[in-house]
């Protein structure tokens, strides 16, 4: 190994001991179901502000968005600006309501007022289907991420890793539950952002803090003139691109606050208030963090050499945070390139054991409080027996998202978020809002809006060039769609199906719920709209 | 059967609906309405110009304002500090006009719910 190696993976190790201990912290004092899922709804406003960033940034934003400017300057940027304003939507439509309404899950708020079984079964599934593809990218993510970072290019180092990131995830949600899994989320955000802000301010330093100055080397570094500071290098010229990025741009700003790992965080403080201070804190995070990506991806445009551009290029822009940070060190061999790139690359780590921490605990408490407590033992198993299911699930998703990661390797990781993001805005967020804000609504729309957004979105996929139909790249002659290259079952012209699949979650959820009529749900959204805006007879917080 | 199919049955309270006979009921949720309602339709609108415009309107968003700074970056930095603004109000908002009267809303649930512990009731 080279001092390079060495360094990082002494700071990977690093990243995974403190997580550990944290984990095991915070299992100390965790007893009973408020504390497993909701993690006895004590955290701040401020805690848990920087524990929704923790689960929100993801590496696809740390490593591809910043890559994506680095290669397709401004469109990399635009893609980062979808993933900021829906938290508008989260903060006024859903963060306050769902923590006075609802317990542990998303179910919770629609079972509240409609038939438990059907609604909590097809909530859970949305929310399992939804947090397996995100997971996979992260995974996925992680195994790319350590074999580029040591260099070593070897496909059993990446199955290793991605076991390894597994085995990792479901340690924290089995021991350190919701409390854990939380205090490993904002320990990564405060890493995250401390380090790249140090990027940020070296690199801005390079050119005496002249943003123009960066923008114009990176634009004429990156070989592409002023064209790279203008919007249209990915997505144009072509029109089919252009309504793809449309489509995508709606799942974004939509999927947010229907994604599942986000919602459950809400349940965390202690009161709506609270919850509402999280999401401005994470407004302010989110914001400032997709500004640093802005300054890294261009630093990168900037600063790289012919080489390590190239090598950028090669790795589809998920190297760029890291070689820059190597570049602001002093370049490839000097002792601040090394230490900079190990601490980049620890800070990538930690930022995807968060995540996939997050997505684990939600799937598996969903698959506990929904399927098995509500539909299987019709609500009469004991806590107890409640939570050691969901640790059992955490434990079998774990090893699901292990097994499916491995041969998913060949999927590009941006497509799987963006997919999450579509599923999770044409699944769930139409009974989200159609629950808090429509009388009428009732279990068949909402059956009707979470099948229907999840099968039109998952189905339009599979009939897209991302599975088939695109052939092979005239260059370098690789299979550019998932299935073999002499396969096409392609008919749906579209990478991302959000501008098709989020109206048909609406309109379905809005035939469903005409087409039959239940008092009983009527009946009770006056209970719910009390509790959801008043906040009387909302979960208290536990008290120890 | 019954049972199953609306356990949450058994949570209903009547103080909900007495809770939301109140004016001030009527009057928290109009206000939170009278806010988030058009607040949504304008970032969604003000979102959805930027996008139609990149994708639509290159040459304008070209545009140069000052050194290397265009339209485009400008426009799009315009979202951040609309975000930021918008969470800002309606944290102002809320704070202002909605909590009070959900408070009130919520002491008064607790008066009823602890008068009727002492009637010995429940």
């Amino acid at each position: 190994m080279e001092g390079h190696q060495i360094l990082t993976t002494a700071l990977f190790l690093g990243v995974v001991a403190l997580t550990v201990g944290i984990t095991i912290w915070a299992s100390r004092n965790s007893s009973g179901a408020a504390d497993h899922y909701a993690g006895g709804r004590n955290f701040s406003g401020l805690q848990n502000g920087l524990a929704i960033g923790g689960d929100y940034m993801s590496a696809a934003s740390f490593l591809g968005i910043s890559g994506a400017i680095a290669l397709s300057g401004y469109d990399g940027f635009l893609y980062s600006i979808g993933f900021l304003v829906a938290w508008l939507v989260a903060l006024l439509l859903v963060a306050e309501v769902l923590r006075n309404s609802g317990r542990y899950t998303m179910a919770d708020q629609l079972a509240y007022r409609m038939k438990q079984k059907p609604v909590r079964m097809a909530a859970a599934t949305s929310t399992v289907v939804v947090s397996i593809f995100y997971l996979l990218a992260q995974m996925v993510g992680a195994g790319a991420l350590v074999a580029l970072l040591l260099g070593v290019e070897s496909e059993a180092l990446k199955n290793l890793t991605i076991f390894f990131v597994g085995a990792l995830m479901i340690f924290y949600v089995t021991v350190g539950g919701m409390k854990g899994t939380t205090w490993v989320q904002i320990v990564k955000a405060v890493l995250l952002m401390a380090g790249s802000a140090l990027i940020v301010v070296i690199v801005l330093a390079k050119f005496g803090f002249n943003l123009s100055e960066l923008l114009g080397t990176a634009a004429s570094n990156s070989g592409k003139g002023g064209a790279f500071l203008e919007p249209g290098l990915k997505y144009g010229p072509e029109l089919h691109k252009k309504i793809d990025f449309i489509s995508l741009a709606i799942a974004l700003v939509l999927g947010t606050a229907g994604l599942p790992h986000i919602l459950i965080r809400f349940y965390t403080t202690p009161t709506s208030r609270d919850a509402r201070k999280s999401v401005l804190w994470a407004i302010g995070l989110i914001g400032a963090f997709y500004l640093f990506t802005l300054v890294l991806g261009f630093g990168a445009a900037a600063l790289l050499d012919k080489d390590a551009y190239a090598e950028v290029a090669a790795s589809g822009g998920n190297l760029a945070s890291p070689l820059l940070a190597e570049a602001a060190g002093g370049g490839p061999g000097s002792t601040g390139g090394a230490v900079l790139l190990a601490l980049i690359a620890a800070v990538a780590f930690a930022t995807i054991l968060a995540v996939v921490a997050g997505l684990t605990l939600t799937s598996s408490v969903s698959v506990a409080h929904d399927i098995y407590n509500s539909v299987l033992k019709d609500g009469k198993a004991s806590e107890t027996e409640e939570i050691r299911v969901s640790r059992i699930a955490a434990g079998v998703i774990g090893l699901i998202a292990i097994v499916l990661a491995i041969p998913a390797q060949k999927l590009n990781i941006a497509f799987l978020v963006a997919l999450a993001f579509a599923v999770a805005a044409s699944a769930n967020l139409p009974a989200i809002i159609y629950n808090m804000f429509w009388r009428r609504f009732n279990t068949r729309g909402a059956l009707w809006s979470i099948y229907g957004g999840l099968v039109s979105s998952v189905g339009l996929v599979i009939f897209s060039p991302v599975v088939s139909g695109k052939g092979l790249d005239p260059v370098s002659g690789k299979n550019l769609s998932l299935l073999p290259a002499d396969i096409d079952i392609s008919w749906f012209p579209l990478e991302n199906p959000g501008i098709v699949s989020i109206p048909l979650g609406f309109l379905l959820g809005y035939l469903g719920t005409i087409s039959s009529r239940e008092p009983a749900a009527e009946e009770r959204y006056t209970e719910l709209e009390v509790r959801a805006l008043t906040g009387a007879g909302a979960e208290q917080a536990v008290q120890h | 059967m019954t049972q199953d199919a609306h356990d949450q049955a058994a949570r209903h309270d009547p103080v909900y609906d007495e809770l939301s006979a109140r004016p001030e009921f009527a009057e928290l949720r109009s206000r939170y309405r009278r806010f988030v309602i058009p607040a949504t339709a304008a970032f969604l609108a003000w979102y959805a110009l930027y996008v139609l415009m990149s994708m639509f309107a290159h040459d304008f968003m070209s545009t140069k304002v000052v050194g290397n700074i265009n339209v485009a970056l400008v426009f799009g930095l315009l979202q951040f500090v609309t975000t930021f603004a918008l969470a800002w109000l309606y944290s102002r908002y809320s704070n202002a006009n909605l909590d009070p009267l959900a408070r009130q809303l919520t002491d008064d649930y607790h008066r009823t719910l602890d008068g009727r512990a002492d009637n010995g009731g429940r």
